[in-house]
């Protein structure tokens, strides 16, 4: 069916091309604008391919406005029902380009290849002013930035995710949209058409878990890597701000692990420190519970011993989120900070009123005979 | 200075020694172990940053704590080889011991009257009762971060020992102790023997080992009559120290007050605020 399409699209080229109708056009519509039509996608189309109204030379002052989707019927369905289908502007060529010098997605003159891409949907999504009034994050400068946006970029690679990569071309619904390919429930499956490895760990732990049973706030890729600003995780200063992102929900885990000694360091700048998925994983976690897990009791010697070399069945006792103000869980640990805290207050706070007095009590004092001083 | 100024042996060069190493230990212990202790603060990272990061930071802390540790070996073998083998039994018990005595609640409460206006000036023998403060809270101190640090540190050997627990308990008492340390040498000691008024801007004898006459007479009254009166004051006599000596000492040990006193006043500000 195809090649008989192709076929007589020929054969309709090599009419209109050799045809009249062209070089009519020409007399009054110039040379140039031919030129680029002729190297364009479309031009065995001719003129009249898309302007179908115009049937004779001249033709009247109004023409109607090209109507793409007669012959791109599934693009114009899935525009129709999508984000961009009240756009004001002629909708095809506010992102494929001059109507006349359109050439194929696949040629990287065009202005949807995937290295234009992202610069072409920045036209509207990078304006500050367009986001604003549209109430859209202004995401074209964080993608730049991003690893996706670096990778397209700098390292011209073009399997990079783009906009259209996850946000789909014709049929870019709002996130909203529980069809939408960037809703909540749908971003594992819509990283994981690269990330595929990925997304089977995350299914796996408890995260995906909690997402598959229908948990209506369960993290997301995005809900740890955001969705434009996607940092390179083997970057220090992706890793420093990790412990902060799992604290975002985790607040409680978080204050106590501050209160430990990996918290200490890493706040210092010590990269190598125990991050929470150092210990955790960062995909694939699992509840301690879960004799799977890397933080279950019997695999505490493994995981601690990544880092501690001659971990052993006491050091796993050590708790990095041992909380001195939790009683009941730390009874030790509590009443040590309890007695630390009345001695200093007690040691210091007397001391500190007896320096005081003595300051006070010296000025009235003879003062020192004539000594080392004279 | 007058050339009839009598000088007399306070501290042999041993002891000087010992306080110039623990001084420089405990300045570097505490600007490398603050900064982890107030690690939220922006002078703590911003320290880390300026010595290279938590790694030198920490290399920087064990170097000083190993060579503090050794400064208080030293000295527990020097007791133990005095009074074991020298049978300097004196050193344990008696006025001229660091062993607190009834004497020493009896001046404590004296002075505790004097400062209120309400007695004379309690007559002091060789150490005051806070110089024992000072000595035995330094010999708690070092105990005590000591063998948490060290725990810390040789953590899976020392957690074969007793339950890896202990380890949480070791962080916590290794700060709060250090803290208190730092508390009382930064503000009490530094008060008590350099900057109270007497003693202002810098009290050298730790430096340069010798008091003068009426220093003596002044702050150790008791002892001076007891040297006195047997005559042993005549060996306690010394030479003054060198021209260079005093004013040396007093820049060393203004550094020294001034490092402690900017660190406490850091300190006090990252404690009330996080």
């Amino acid at each position: 069916m195809r090649l008989l399409t192709a076929a007589a699209l020929s054969m309709m080229a090599a009419t209109y091309a050799l045809g009249a109708g062209d070089s009519q056009c020409q007399s009054c519509h110039g040379a140039e604008k031919e030129s680029a039509f002729h190297a364009s996608v479309h031009a065995s189309m001719g003129c009249t391919g898309c302007h179908t109204d115009i049937k004779g030379f001249p033709h009247p002052e109004k023409v109607a406005k090209v109507d793409c989707g007669s012959c791109h019927a599934a693009a114009k369905t899935a525009l129709a029902s999508s984000v961009h289908a009240n756009a004001s502007q002629q909708p095809c060529v506010s992102c494929h380009g001059d109507s006349h010098a359109i050439v194929p997605v696949k040629d990287p003159k065009s202005a949807v290849y995937p290295s234009n891409l992202p610069r072409t949907c920045g036209t509207c999504h990078g304006d500050k002013k367009f986001a604003q009034q549209h109430n859209l994050p202004d995401v074209y400068s964080q993608y730049m930035d991003s690893i996706h946006g670096f990778a397209l970029t700098r390292d011209g690679l073009l399997v990079a995710a783009t906009c259209s990569s996850c946000h789909g071309a014709h049929d870019i619904l709002s996130p909203s949209n529980a069809k939408s390919r960037t809703n909540r429930a749908n971003v594992p499956d819509t990283c994981g058409t690269c990330h595929q490895g990925i997304e089977k760990q995350y299914m796996a732990g408890i995260h995906g878990q909690l997402l598959q049973a229908g948990m209506p706030d369960a993290p997301v890729c995005t809900s740890c890597h955001t969705a434009h600003q996607i940092g390179d995780i083997r970057q220090a200063s992706f890793q420093m701000k990790t412990n902060a992102t799992c604290g975002n929900c985790h607040k409680e885990r978080y204050g106590t692990y501050r209160d430990t000694f990996h918290a200490h360091v890493s706040a210092l700048g010590y990269e190598e420190t125990a991050h929470c998925w150092d210990c955790h994983k960062a995909h694939d976690i699992l509840p301690a519970s879960d004799a799977k897990s890397t933080v279950a009791p019997a695999n505490l010697i493994q995981t601690c011993g990544k880092c501690h070399a001659g971990a052993n069945a006491g050091f796993v006792k050590y708790s990095p989120h041992a909380d001195a103000h939790n009683g009941k869980a730390y009874p030790m640990l509590h009443l040590t900070a309890i007695f630390m805290n009345l001695l200093l207050g007690s040691v210091l706070g007397f001391f500190a009123l007896h320096t005081l007095l003595w300051f006070i009590r010296a000025r009235f004092e003879r003062p020192e005979p004539e000594g080392r001083k004279s | 200075m007058s050339s009839e100024t009598t000088y007399y042996t306070r501290f042999t060069p041993a002891q000087r020694l010992m306080h110039a190493v623990m001084m420089i230990t405990f300045l570097g212990l505490a600007a490398t172990g603050l900064p982890l202790r107030f690690n939220a603060a922006g002078w703590s990272q911003a320290l880390a940053r300026a010595v290279g990061g938590f790694a030198s930071i920490l290399f920087i802390h064990k170097f000083c704590a190993v060579v503090m540790s050794l400064d208080f070996m030293a000295h527990v073998v020097d007791i133990g080889y005095r009074t074991l083998v020298k049978k300097q039994w004196w050193l344990l018990w008696g006025p001229n011991s660091m062993v607190p005595r009834l004497k020493d609640l009896k001046d404590f409460i004296g002075q505790l009257r004097w400062l209120v206006w309400m007695g004379p000036k309690p007559k002091f023998d060789r150490y005051t009762y806070w110089e024992k403060l000072d000595y035995w809270g330094v010999f708690w101190g070092m105990a005590i971060i000591g063998i948490s640090g060290y725990a810390m540190w040789f953590a899976p050997f020392f957690s074969r020992l007793v339950p890896g627990s202990m380890l949480n308990i070791a962080l916590l008492i290794h700060g709060e102790e250090a803290l208190l340390a730092c508390g009382w040498i930064f503000v009490i000691h530094f008060f008590n023997e350099h900057l109270r008024p007497h003693n202002f801007p810098m009290d050298v004898t730790v430096f340069t080992g010798t008091q003068t006459e009426a220093e003596f007479r002044e702050r150790h009254p008791e002892e001076y009559a007891r040297a006195a009166a047997t005559g042993e004051l005549a060996q306690m006599r010394t030479a003054a120290p060198a021209a260079w000596a005093t004013p040396a000492s007093r820049l060393v040990g203004s550094a020294a007050v001034i490092f402690g006193i900017v660190l406490i006043v850091l300190t006090a500000e990252a404690f009330l605020r996080y």
